[in-house]
């Protein structure tokens, strides 16, 4: 008996230390505090830093920022939105989640909140704001956003008597980049490792300018289309002929550091990379050129990227966190981060204003009109020849896309490297990539 | 001839040792430098120290998911101690039945990758409103350890010679004083060694940090990789973090040192 009741408060003193816990976690304070996860960038971390500025013009608000890396971000954030676990007030999400969950009704619909005159919605970028949108419902803000160029050495070009125009077509960066290809120097750099994010984001915006879709309107695949196959034979042709040696091994990074020191003389990726080309450390600052995306059948031929800020449906401080998004992405925002941290580290690519801003354009005049004039032409509803039905350039907004995508880049890496060929590689991908289309059907 | 030898693999110790210990020392160099210093193309060994790396850690912070991390590694190291303990010796030194096959139950429920079980025990988590709560990570961090604590104390308790037993029996030892003055203070070294590597383990998890947790009950790993920044400049500070976040391990495993490598042995000479 004597040892039973030891036993049974040893028990409860466990217990009642863990339940203790458990409830001592649970406590909450009278203000308002919203817990916001975002992604560990140099924007995200500025806008940490000044939201001292938000918090003192709305006594009563506090907020929490949980910065974490990309992959953590995508795993935490999904398992909570999905299943409206409410750990996080607003949530860092891309272009490729925001009409899925907003179409899932894991979102908040801004559309009647970001109304106001002093917010005007209007000066967010179109074409960013149709890619947040779903029938008519905004479901998140643009924190900043993205498209792809060309950017090519001046000096190298011209050494090679190579004059690149504001608007080329792929033919003629072909062309150059066998003109200017080397011993030393590879002609143009172009993503070839495996992943939906690495090599098809601009392998994709090839497939659309020579005609290609991955799917036609009744989510048929066409991975293995005449149009399909011959921008993926191009593109292996292209990196065979002029480009960086081991492309398979390469993506934003890679060619990044290749075009820095000289060993490829242009290369097609993130508009973003055109502030890194600039930075002073480095060492071709000054001797770049930009110009639009290379097309081939259509006008534009840009991808479309954005990170950005939505208020899960289910927060409990949807007033609160709708506030802070929207002085986030504010005009006054991008003052505040011009005149406090200064004007070239201005979030781009989500608002018209910005690009009117004169201290910004002279911070970033080498590359922000082009940004502009990319990012204000691209069409996201429709970046090919053809119609689509979903909304994206560089992805297809389904949730299974990440997975086919992935399977059909290591396919087609394999032709890259020559270990198939492109017809045998799509043939398999387009088995795929229909598994995926059939469930949309 | 000998000494010849037995110089050359001396240096070949030394040169293995440094090279294991160099990205340590040099994340603690690192540490005390200003961005600039730290991501330096040449790399510099003399420099002004500095401090601003640990200044960031502070403004972002850190105190408290350390605290979180110190708080669910104990509790939970705590648990897998009270646990593990009596129920190794009910397969080792007073033998339950089927003694192996409960084993491999035990050692079973590590077979499944975290990752499979994340989504139920989310959803587990959510219904009992325990998520961002660093008691729940601890329990999760405790059912973690268990296997691994229950094979490892198992493995202690059978070097016990049974003679001692026995002979404590026969002076008229009841069970409680034969667990607490006989075996118990034989296999101490085993706890310990138990005790630090549960510590370890917990200290060190990320996944299951990263997706129970959110604003309250964040351990340090995450926060550590939260310093990485895509725009650069962030070496200094993620040094001085993972220095900081690396003391409260080599402090455990300084003070259990002597207790440990008899730990180690005794399970090794098993």
């Amino acid at each position: 008996m004597n040892k039973r009741i030891k036993s049974l408060a040893l028990g409860g003193a466990v217990a009642g230390l863990l339940s203790f816990g458990l409830v001592g976690c649970s406590s909450d304070g009278g203000d308002v505090t919203l817990t916001l996860a975002t992604v560990n960038n140099g924007q995200m971390k500025d806008m940490e830093g000044l939201k001292g500025e938000f918090e003192a013009a709305n006594p009563g608000i506090k907020v929490n920022f949980q910065v974490m890396e990309e992959g953590d971000l995508r795993a935490a954030v999904t398992s909570d939105v999905a299943n409206a676990a409410g750990q996080y007030d607003i949530v860092t999400i891309g272009a490729y989640e925001v009409p899925q969950w907003g179409a899932n009704g894991w979102l908040t619909d801004l559309t009647a909140d970001l109304a106001d005159e002093a917010y005007d919605v209007g000066d967010i970028l179109p074409p960013v704001r149709d890619a947040l949108s779903v029938d008519g419902k905004q479901y998140a803000v643009p924190f900043y956003g993205e498209s792809s160029i060309l950017m090519y050495n001046k000096e190298i070009l011209d050494k090679a008597g190579v004059k690149m125009p504001n608007k080329p077509t792929w033919q003629q960066v072909a062309a150059a980049a066998k003109k200017v290809n080397s011993a030393e120097t590879a002609g143009i750099c172009l993503r070839g490792k495996p992943g939906w994010g690495d090599l098809f984001a601009p392998l994709t915006t090839v497939v659309q300018t020579f005609g290609g879709t991955w799917y036609d309107m009744n989510w048929n695949a066409k991975v293995n289309a005449p149009e399909f196959v011959q921008a993926v034979t191009f593109y292996k042709d292209l990196l065979d002929s002029a480009g960086q040696k081991d492309p398979v091994s390469y993506s934003f990074n890679e060619c990044l550091t290749a075009l820095k020191t000289g060993k490829v003389a242009m290369w097609y990726d993130a508009s973003v990379a055109a502030s890194m080309l600039e930075a002073d450390d480095s060492p071709v600052k000054g001797k770049m050129g930009y110009a639009h995306a290379p097309v081939v059948k259509t006008k534009e031929s840009g991808w479309l990227w954005s990170w950005n800020l939505a208020v899960p449906a289910n927060t409990q401080n949807k007033e609160a966190a709708i506030k802070f998004i929207k002085w986030a992405t504010s005009k006054e925002y991008h003052q505040l981060v011009g005149t406090k941290l200064g004007w070239s580290l201005v979030p781009p690519g989500a608002r018209t204003s910005t690009y009117a801003i004169p201290e910004y354009n002279a911070a970033a005049s080498a590359y922000a009109p082009i940004t502009l004039e990319v990012m204000s032409a691209v069409n996201p509803k429709q970046p090919g020849v053809n119609p689509q039905p979903w909304v994206g350039i560089q992805y297809v907004a389904i949730p299974e896309f990440q997975d086919v995508g992935n399977q059909v880049a290591q396919l087609v890496a394999d032709a890259i490297a020559g270990r198939t060929s492109v017809k045998e590689a799509l043939d398999k991908g387009q088995a795929i990539a229909q598994a995926a289309g059939d469930a949309q059907k | 001839m000998r000494s010849a030898k037995a110089s050359i693999i001396t240096f070949i110790t030394w040169v293995i040792a440094v090279t294991y210990f160099f990205p340590v020392l040099w994340m603690f160099i690192n540490a005390f430098k200003t961005e600039n210093d730290a991501a330096s193309l040449t790399p510099k060994f003399i420099f002004t120290p500095s401090f601003e790396g640990f200044q960031r850690l502070m403004d972002r912070g850190m105190a408290s998911y350390l605290t979180n991390s110190i708080l669910a590694s104990v509790t939970s190291t705590v648990l897998v101690l009270l646990l593990s303990v009596p129920a190794a010796y009910a397969l080792s030194i007073r033998p339950i039945v089927k003694v192996q096959d409960v084993l491999f139950f035990f050692i079973s429920t590590r077979f499944m990758p975290a990752a499979a079980s994340i989504l139920p025990m989310f959803m587990i988590f959510k219904t009992l409103n325990v998520l961002d709560n660093v008691f729940a990570l601890s329990l999760v961090y405790a059912a973690m350890n268990l296997p691994i604590a229950i094979w490892m104390m198992r493995s202690f308790l059978s070097e016990v010679p049974m003679e001692i037993i026995e002979a404590a029996r026969i002076d008229g030892a009841n069970f409680r004083t034969e667990v607490t003055k006989v075996v118990l203070p034989i296999v101490l070294p085993g706890i310990a060694a138990v005790a630090l590597i549960c510590f370890i383990f917990s200290w060190n998890e990320y996944f299951f940090s990263v997706l129970l947790t959110s604003a309250n009950a964040k351990t340090t790993p995450p926060f550590l990789a939260s310093f990485v920044d895509g725009r650069g400049q962030f070496l200094a500070v993620l040094s001085a973090a993972s220095t900081v976040a690396a003391l409260p391990v080599i402090i455990a495993g300084w003070l259990a040192q002597k207790q440990l490598v008899r730990g180690l042995a005794m399970g090794a000479v098993k």
